[in-house]
């Protein structure tokens, strides 16, 4: 009897002892998850708050909490600043106990942002941010780039259009980090298949006129122009090219478009126009079932960066809850261990350059006439495998994938 | 021929271009300076007031089915009538106080409609059509110029000269100058000062709104229009000469036309020459352009 208690006693606080030491895993005892992106500015539409309803949702369909552990999301408007992003970035994991961030919109405020997490040793997981640098020349053992980047866009799109006959390109480009390497990428791309490119302009964020970059580039007598820019730039260089009549003489080919901007524009602006993305909300019944319940909070169909934020939030939370802990090496050794799957992606898997590898999209715009209910506009021209989307081992010159 | 290495057609496409934008920073300055040099109040509102004139030409078509030509009239006096609420219940209780006190205020009520109509509309914006009459495009021989813009130079070329001539030329505009200069004395003489600084505020207002439908159709109308172009309109006033009208319309079509040559030969620097120009001409004209020095 005395030996029964005995053991009871010490089997109790063995267990206790465990139990306290798998909570010790959870640092502070909160999975404190950062979202920082461009919450006003012109991609706020692409991502910003519908990118944190979106964290939301993943965060509520863990229960809001893993283990008992609350989980909590922080989130930030980086105005388009690097300095602004990487300094929130450094208070957080200082001294807010930020154990993870999702990087948002622009890819300025990403390089600086993935910077500030090597060094602190966190999990940086990009979604936002187009640039291929995050996973090549600047690649981290904490940054994730998952959704997509330059390269995919340059490979998806510019091969794209060169075989439909497209051989000479002029770039509209905008002027930071995200335009240079999408049009550099594409510039790569359009060599290789036997185009030219003819010349570029380079214009300053948030233009407000776009006429006279138009103009410039229709005196280069170049047969297709390159938007190497996005959101609000994208949508008012494409409305300023119809107006100018420069769509008679060029093709334009969208190199980062989102269904936003189609929805912006309208389907008479932008027909048959050809984008890459990584996710299209009518592409699965589980991406409609997961739409369905972002329209019913947002009032708009999610974009593809809307649904990678579920996504990675999503797959972050399940390999902590699979290891009991949120400790930054040993989430990311299980992060790189793991197939995702989810209504986002499917068979996704974690490069050890930081790229997540999964299938990317070459839509086309619809026709009015092809588009049957609202939010009706993309359909998919081609799948692009993911080991022919994305950099290969050849090309890459990270020194972590040698 | 060429300039620079620039074509001369080219060149003058690129002049034209500068002069439509143009066109705008100095209907907008225009009304920035006016409520500057009447009132004293430093109107940070002004960029919203444009955006909302966008704004009403998009809902009038949408929700009422009302076209472009009813809106430009109907827009700027629905916005007109806002400036005089807003002028009526706020701004009014500052004119004792520091320039900063006004400009905090319409800088607040700023964020606060931008907020409202980010949250209703997203920053993509609407779509909205240029009216039938004015579609189409024209051969000029050295550019293919969309007859829509040059209805905006000419539209607002006329909003500027009326706005200078009934300031500067008729018995209104006088009575409003005296009002700035010494209300009590003007008011002594049975002029209902307060009554005509509210109208201004109003007018300002309009002026905005009217700048707002114009460029409706060219940019997507998008909660982001107003402050994308607003501290480059401050600047136009800075350089103009704070207050002077005439000095805010030349300036206005001036740094326009400057800025667009920049698009050409450097286009990087297209969205900060505004404000190396200001740098400039406050180091060598403090008062600005046109301005006078107190």
């Amino acid at each position: 009897m005395k030996l029964k208690t005995i053991t009871l006693a010490v089997s109790a606080a063995l267990a206790l002892g465990i139990g306290a030491s798998a909570s010790a895993q959870i640092s502070n005892d909160t999975i404190k998850i950062g979202f920082i992106s461009d919450m006003s500015g012109l991609y706020s539409d692409i991502d910003g708050p519908g990118g944190a309803e979106a964290i939301k949702m993943a965060i509520a369909d863990m229960g809001g909490a893993i283990n008992g552990k609350k989980i909590e999301l922080l989130t930030v408007d980086h105005q388009n600043k690097a300095d602004i992003a990487a300094s929130k970035a450094r208070e957080w994991v200082d001294q807010q106990g930020v154990d993870m961030i999702i990087g948002g919109t622009n890819s300025a405020t990403a390089l600086a942002t993935a910077k500030v997490m090597a060094e602190k040793k966190k999990p940086y997981l990009a979604i936002g941010p187009g640039s291929a640098r995050l996973t090549n020349e600047e690649c981290s053992p904490y940054t994730v780039h998952y959704a997509y980047d330059t390269v995919a866009l340059a490979k998806g799109t510019g091969s794209a259009v060169v075989k439909q006959g497209g051989k000479t390109w002029f770039f509209l480009t905008a002027d930071y980090a995200f335009g240079a390497s999408l049009e550099s990428d594409t510039a790569k791309v359009v060599k290789a298949a036997g185009g030219t490119v003819l010349g570029s302009v380079k214009h300053p964020l948030s233009a407000s006129d776009f006429s006279s970059f138009l103009l410039q580039a229709q005196a280069s007598k170049a047969q297709i122009l390159g938007l190497a820019n996005a959101g609000g730039d994208t949508i008012n260089s494409i409305k300023a090219a119809n107006e100018f009549g420069i769509t008679k003489t060029m093709k334009m080919a969208g190199l980062l478009m989102f269904i936003n901007d189609v929805h912006a524009l309208g389907l008479n602006a932008t027909q048959n126009m050809y984008l890459t993305d990584s996710w299209y909300w009518d592409q699965s019944p589980e991406s409609r079932k997961w739409a369905k319940r972002f329209f019913e909070k947002m009032k708009r169909m999610p974009s593809s960066l809307q649904a990678a934020d579920y996504s990675v939030a999503y797959q972050y939370l399940q390999a902590v809850k699979a290891i009991g802990s949120d400790d930054a090496d040993k989430v990311m050794a299980k992060l790189r261990a793991t197939k995702f799957n989810d209504m986002y992606v499917k068979n996704g898997q974690l490069r050890p350059d930081g790229r997540v590898v999964h299938d990317m999209y070459l839509m086309q715009v619809k026709t009015p006439a092809e588009s049957k209910t609202p939010w009706d506009y993309l359909k998919v021209a081609q799948v692009i495998p993911g080991d022919q989307a994305f950099t290969t081992k050849a090309e890459s010159a990270c020194a972590l994938w040698k | 021929m060429e300039i620079f290495g620039i074509p001369l057609q080219a060149m003058l496409g690129q002049l034209l271009l500068g002069l439509v934008n143009g066109s705008f920073y100095a209907m907008l300055s225009l009304g920035l300076a006016v409520i500057f040099g009447l009132l004293n109040v430093i109107n940070f509102a002004h960029g919203t007031l444009y955006m909302m004139g966008a704004f009403a030409a998009w809902m009038g078509l949408t929700y009422f089915g009302l076209n472009y030509w009813v809106m430009l009239v109907l827009a700027p006096l629905l916005i007109g009538l806002f400036g005089i609420i807003i002028e009526r219940t706020m701004l009014r209780w500052l004119y004792k106080l520091d320039h900063l006190y006004g400009l905090l205020l319409t800088f607040g009520i700023t964020l606060l409609l931008e907020g409202l109509f980010r949250s209703f509309y997203g920053v993509s914006g609407q779509p909205y059509v240029v009216p039938e009459a004015l579609s189409g495009a024209t051969n000029l021989g050295f550019m293919i110029l969309p007859n829509y813009r040059a209805w905006v130079v000419l539209a607002s070329l006329v909003a500027c000269l009326t706005s200078w001539f009934v300031i500067e030329r008729t018995r209104l505009g006088a009575y409003l100058r005296a009002g700035t200069e010494n209300p009590k004395l003007v008011e002594a003489f049975g002029i209902n000062v307060p009554m005509m600084v509210t109208l201004t505020f109003g007018f300002g207002a309009a002026l905005a709104a009217f700048a707002g439908v114009l460029a409706a159709p060219i940019i997507q109308v998008s909660p982001l229009m107003g402050s994308n172009l607003i501290i480059v309109v401050f600047a136009v006033v800075v350089i103009g000469g704070m207050g002077s009208i005439l000095g805010s319309i030349v300036t206005g079509l001036g740094l326009g036309v400057i800025e667009g040559l920049t698009r050409v030969f450097y286009p990087e620097a297209s969205s900060t020459v505004v404000f190396v120009i200001m740098a400039i001409v406050l180091m060598i004209r403090p008062a600005g352009l046109f301005g006078k020095e107190k």
